[in-house]
């Protein structure tokens, strides 16, 4: 093992311009999946805020008794995807009103009676937000005898759940062409390693060395290769985030997913290793 | 040790390489493969290392048989095996001793043992003082020598030797003839494939001559009943 460890640090050392600019072009090709990773993140987060929003309101008629109010909320709360039901009286409403829309304050002072109904507010749980199960609970809520009339934006849901559908398609189509692409640019410069190195390896077979005792020290450096350039592009990705981030507020990878990105960089290495030597094993003989 | 047993060999294309090719070399013998170059002396060569195998036949080499070889079975048969080429094949990034060192470290010697046995090869082959000098340091005769010592230091049976004067001028040719002979007479059987006939007429050896991909005289055999000489 320790022969392994020093023939891959060797390695470094005797090709550190053909190292360096493999880690390089690991680097890079895994900033472009993480950038890609950064906008789908950033894309999604945006989403959830919007789609947090998603709210259905019942105006109940006048003169419906708090106790029948107060048992609907609980069954109402009891549905399943319903995060929260809350009940907002009719000065509330009005009080909301004059907050919310300033250029009627006036209006709202002569008035000698309220003419805002009292309401339910509605709050769906995360993973219910969807135009379908919204407008079932919507219509739920609408055979309630109390309830006047139900409201709940169904265009602006509709077109969060299009988004929605539209960012997972694409994120998924670019995200499996980016990975393609760095898995074929690591290939390539881990293969150009394996070829630097050819004429070791057939020196080595010459002199009886197994194929597992040649692939190991190519096996360890693409793992090491794979995680520097994984770390690399962490930084890169952070330097460009931060970038970003003084224009707009984004939210960069939290430790989990920039560990992912790493090792997938690893992963990579040591697969794109392991088949270019296996490759150049099987069709390069000794002599 | 080493037999050949109506060994035929065919190229992708077809073509064939040998023709019915048998002999038998003993523990401990010289034998210098001539012919001229493609004539099929580095064929054979291969086929004793098993960097190819018969398209039929069996090739033979200390217990090996390509009849029954596995691939696991070609590094085990290759450490009892040195090998010699014209381009000596050498590592340029390391030193004489390094390279050599290397073809041990490779098989998994332990370490206290990889430096007595390289220095005693290295003496062995007259480098000793140059160690630590890499091979552009080192003329081309020197880097033949390292390139020997490098297949002496796994204690070989035989001493597998393709054109290894190709590339040297007259005073290091009979340099590394020499040093081949040394090391028969150490008891390491040679076979030493050479297209320089004044070689072979200067050495009191047997020789296996190729053409075409076929053996068309055996020292062994035909003086015998012959008498005739080399060519």
């Amino acid at each position: 093992m320790r022969l392994v460890i020093r023939e891959t640090l060797l390695s470094f050392r005797r090709a550190p311009v053909l190292s360096a600019l493999s880690v390089t072009t690991i680097a890079f090709a895994l900033f472009v999946v993480g950038l890609f990773g950064l906008v789908a993140l950033n894309i999604r987060i945006a989403l959830e805020d919007v789609e947090e929003r998603v709210e259905i309101v019942a105006y109940l008629m006048r003169g419906t008794p708090v106790e029948v109010v107060t048992v609907a909320l609980g069954d109402i709360e009891a549905f399943p995807g319903v995060e929260s039901a809350t009940y907002v009286s009719e000065d509330d409403n009005l009080a909301r009103a004059r907050l919310d829309l300033t250029e009627f304050q006036e209006v709202y002072d002569d008035l000698a009676e309220n003419p805002l109904p009292a309401s339910i507010e509605v709050r769906m749980s995360e993973g219910y937000r969807d135009a379908g199960t919204v407008a079932q609970v919507a219509e739920w809520l609408g055979s309630f005898r109390f309830a006047e009339d139900v409201r709940f934006g169904r265009e602006w849901v509709e077109k969060i759940d299009r988004l929605q559908g539209i960012a997972a398609v694409v994120g998924l189509v670019i995200g499996a062409a980016f990975a393609v692409a760095s898995v074929i640019i690591i290939g390539t410069t881990v293969r150009m390693t394996v070829l630097h190195r050819s004429r070791e390896i057939a020196i080595m077979r010459l002199v009886g060395a197994t194929n597992g005792f040649i692939r190991r020290p190519f096996l360890l450096d693409g793992i090491v290769k794979g995680v520097l350039g994984g770390i690399t592009a962490i930084g890169l990705n952070y330097a460009a985030y931060a970038a970003i981030n003084q224009i707009y507020s984004t939210s960069f990878f939290n430790v989990g997913q920039a560990m992912l990105l790493v090792l997938f960089g690893t992963a990579l290495g040591f697969l794109a290793s392991a088949v270019s030597v296996a490759r150049h094993l099987r069709r390069v003989t000794a002599g | 040790m080493i037999r050949f047993k109506k060994v035929f060999k065919s190229f992708q294309s077809g073509s064939l390489a040998l023709t019915d090719v048998s002999f038998h070399i003993a523990k401990g013998e010289f034998v210098f493969l001539t012919g001229h170059s493609g004539a099929g002396k580095s064929t054979i060569l291969r086929l004793v290392y098993a960097d190819s195998l018969p398209s039929s036949g069996e090739v033979r080499v200390s217990g090996f048989s390509t009849e029954r070889m596995r691939r696991s079975d070609i590094p085990k048969l290759r450490r009892r095996l040195g090998i010699v080429f014209q381009d000596f094949r050498l590592l340029e990034d390391r030193t004489a001793e390094e390279n050599v060192a290397f073809a041990l470290e490779v098989t998994g010697v332990r370490r206290n043992l990889i430096q007595p046995k390289v220095m005693r090869v290295l003496t062995q082959v007259g480098l000793a003082a140059k160690a630590t000098a890499y091979p552009r340091e080192l003329s081309g005769g020197e880097q033949q020598r390292v390139a020997i010592a490098r297949a002496l230091v796994n204690d070989p049976l035989v001493v597998l030797a393709d054109e290894p004067t190709g590339n040297l001028d007259d005073r290091a040719t009979r340099g590394v003839v020499q040093l081949l002979r040394d090391i028969n007479a150490n008891g390491t059987a040679v076979l030493m494939a050479t297209h320089d006939l004044n070689i072979v007429r200067h050495e009191a050896a047997r020789s296996i001559e190729v053409q075409n991909g076929a053996i068309v005289y055996d020292s062994a055999i035909d003086e015998k009943n012959v008498g005739g000489g080399v060519q």
